[in-house]
């Protein structure tokens, strides 16, 4: 991509999806282009509009059950973010959003749902009391190598199929309930992390931003970044030191 | 709708030797354990509370009966409100009151064993506690001042909190619900009330209910306006408060004047005179009244340090941000200081960080503190907003120029600056 183009980032049905403070990782994109010079522009697509299929980027946060159903119907109606997957566009997907990328997911009232069929994953609620806290997870090496952090809050179990890898290992959390975190499949990607996931995750951010933008990206030095990540590690250390665990990452 | 007043039998102090032995007994104990505490040097209020609630576990319900209850809940405000009409009400008869923001269970019982005789109460709720509280006290008024998301990995869902309001309202009776009809899940929440009255009293903070709480599409309009598909709309008020001026449903309109700062508190004081006035208080009294409050739990108050003055704000929230970035930017000069915590109390989440529009406070001086410093100093990194990152409190208040100061901090972040400026640290 040349650098006179604009990156085009999609916050999808964010009047629905996107508690959490998840549209914060649209700030985060926007800004990590700024800074290296790239322009971009982050375009609301709320319900009851159609889903352009010409964005670089499709951003998609945490609901809860009913804005998921709504979520579904709306995207199965209008396919433009599932048809730009399929030429390659980055889709971002957190929580409640993973679920509904998948085959289907099954929610607190115990009804199961259609999703997208974006992600071979498939979600039912988990057996376990809900998953609330910090997480921390060893990404696959074909992506990233720093570790990855991030908060969660789901009941979710969500199974990866064969089509789709994790995301990531699970250190400390949930996650997907079965020792991974989240899914990804080309460039569609899923977790249980909020936090915003790309605040706490330059790296996986930058990891995104150069598939949208074609290229390898600079770094950026922030170093309030790092002392973010270090200090919620040793956090997740201390919680795991109660509970007499020593974890590696 | 019926604006009709309630009326109060001021006359009927009673409640002294007609609780049942057991409500008499555990009362009694409560308040010895709180002496004894408060000798010892701790909170004592809560602690008796507890050994009451221990004792008799129907002691609310009891201490409530033939008491004239008000009870204030909300994301927001609560604590201010009940204050505002806890001193409303005060014009025509003692009340019992529970604004120290001890607002569970334990914390009301306190409130009314130490003061039996006040034929009115006027008690703070959790919100997550009203559909317990109101079936065991049957209030004649419940005050619903706004619904957003706060503490949500400890709470749960905004949404969740909505829904379980809703069912508790919709089966008491003989209760008014007080509403701001400009919050949507306010009104959702309100609106099968047995008798409701409408107050349009505003809302900065609407990222919680774009969507509608009736059958999840986009609500469209604005605070005043706003309107579902499926047929759930905004009601018409009675009261309305805007830019400082509140009308009432006779048509008068005053100038609130009050000598707390900023809208949340224009809109707290409408609430508690539409609520006062259908309990019989007469508007103008009962507004005297509310003027003469200075500060909410050391809110709003200055506290002075080496030369700096530190007007203390709270906003634990999106939605409390709402109503305190207005409130900064009348004082452009001035530094801020935002002290950002993550104990349980605050909630461990601080990704509500990123739905507060910090971008605003660029150009000014800005300084990150607390022991969430560093998610906040990230979040002003990406809001282009320059600034200092100190974690500890006390040296960010002395890393600024001496004079005026606003220092924004959240639940226990507050609560210990509050206190330590006070003690002179
Ligand atoms: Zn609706």
């Amino acid at each position: 991509m040349v650098r006179d183009s604009v990156v085009r980032i999609g916050l999808v049905l964010p009047d629905v999806l996107g508690t959490y403070g998840d549209s914060g990782n649209a700030t985060v994109l926007r800004k990590r282009l700024e800074w290296r010079g790239y322009r971009s522009e982050i375009v609301d697509l709320a319900v009851g509009e159609t889903v352009p299929n010409s964005l670089d980027f499709y951003l998609l946060g945490g609901g809860e059950d009913r804005a998921q159903t709504l979520a579904v119907a709306h995207l199965t109606a209008n396919p433009g973010m599932q048809e730009a997957a399929s030429r390659g566009a980055v889709v971002l997907a957190i929580c409640a959003g993973l679920q509904i990328l998948g085959h289907d997911f099954t929610g607190t009232d115990g009804v199961t749902h259609r999703g997208l069929s974006l992600l071979d994953v498939r979600t039912t609620a988990g057996t376990w009391s809900r998953a609330v806290g910090e997480l921390l997870t060893t990404p696959d090496p074909a992506l990233l190598q720093a570790s990855m952090t991030g908060f969660e809050n789901h009941q979710g179990h969500t199974q990866v199929g064969p089509q789709a890898r994790p995301l990531s290992k699970v250190v400390y959390g949930t996650g997907n309930g079965d020792g991974g975190d989240g899914a990804y499949a080309g460039r569609v990607v899923g977790t249980y992390m909020h936090g915003p996931v790309l605040a706490r995750n330059p790296a996986f951010a930058d990891l995104l931003l150069s598939w949208a933008v074609g290229e390898p990206l600079a770094p950026l030095d922030i170093p309030v970044i790092e002392k973010l990540r270090d200090e919620r590690k040793r956090a997740v250390q201390a919680l795991a030191t109660r509970r007499k665990r020593l974890l590696r990452f | 709708m019926d604006s009709t007043n309630a009326g109060l039998d001021v006359s009927s102090s009673h409640l002294n030797g007609e609780l049942p032995t057991r409500t008499a007994a555990a009362v009694a104990a409560g308040n010895l354990a709180a002496k004894l505490s408060k000798a010892t040097g701790r909170a004592g209020g809560i602690i008796g509370g507890r050994v009451t609630l221990a004792l008799d576990p129907h002691a609310l319900a009891r201490l409530c009966k033939d008491r004239t209850v008000a009870l204030v809940t909300g994301t927001n405000g609560k604590t201010t409100t009940t204050m505002m009409l806890a001193k409303a009400m005060s014009v025509i008869a003692p009340v019992a009151t529970n604004h120290s923001g001890a607002n569970m269970p334990d914390g009301l019982v306190a409130a009314l064993s130490t003061d039996q005789t006040a034929p009115v109460g006027v008690l703070e709720i959790d919100e997550n506690y009203l559909p317990k509280i109101s079936d065991a006290v049957q209030p004649a008024v419940i005050v619903l001042l706004n619904l957003s998301r706060d503490q949500m990995d400890r709470v749960g869902e905004v949404r969740h909190t909505e829904r379980n309001l809703r069912t508790a309202i919709a089966r008491l009776r003989n209760t008014t619900v007080i509403a701001n009809c400009d919050d949507v899940l306010v009104t959702s929440a309100a609106i099968d009330a047995d008798t409701t009255i409408w107050v349009s009293a505003g809302g900065n903070w609407r990222g919680d209910s774009t969507s509608c709480p009736r059958c999840g599409m986009r609500v469209h309009g604005g605070a005043t306006d706003w309107y579902c598909d499926c047929g759930f709309a905004r009601p018409t008020p009675t009261w309305s408060v805007a830019d400082g001026k509140m009308t009432s449903p006779t048509g008068e309109s005053f100038e609130l004047a009050l000598r707390l700062p900023g809208s949340a508190n224009e809109a707290d004081a409408t609430l508690a005179l539409a609520a006062s006035s259908h309990l019989g208080v007469p508007l103008r009294p009962a507004l005297e009244r509310i003027r003469t409050i200075t500060g909410v739990g050391g809110r709003y108050t200055t506290l002075t340090r080496n030369e700096r003055v530190v007007r203390l704000l709270l906003a634990k929230n999106p939605a409390g941000w709402a109503e305190t970035l207005p409130l900064l930017a009348k004082s452009p000069d001035h530094p801020v200081i935002i002290a950002i915590n993550g104990r349980e109390a605050d909630g461990r989440d601080k990704s509500w960080l990123w739905d507060v529009p910090f971008e605003r406070l660029q150009g000014r001086t800005v300084i990150a503190t607390g022991e969430r410093s560093a998610d906040l100093a990230v979040r002003l990194t990406y809001a282009d907003v320059k600034h200092t990152h100190v974690p500890d409190p006390y040296q960010a208040i002395d890393s600024v120029a001496p004079g005026a100061v606003e220092l924004v901090a959240n639940y226990t972040a507050f609560r210990d600056l509050k206190t330590g400026l006070s003690n002179g640290s």
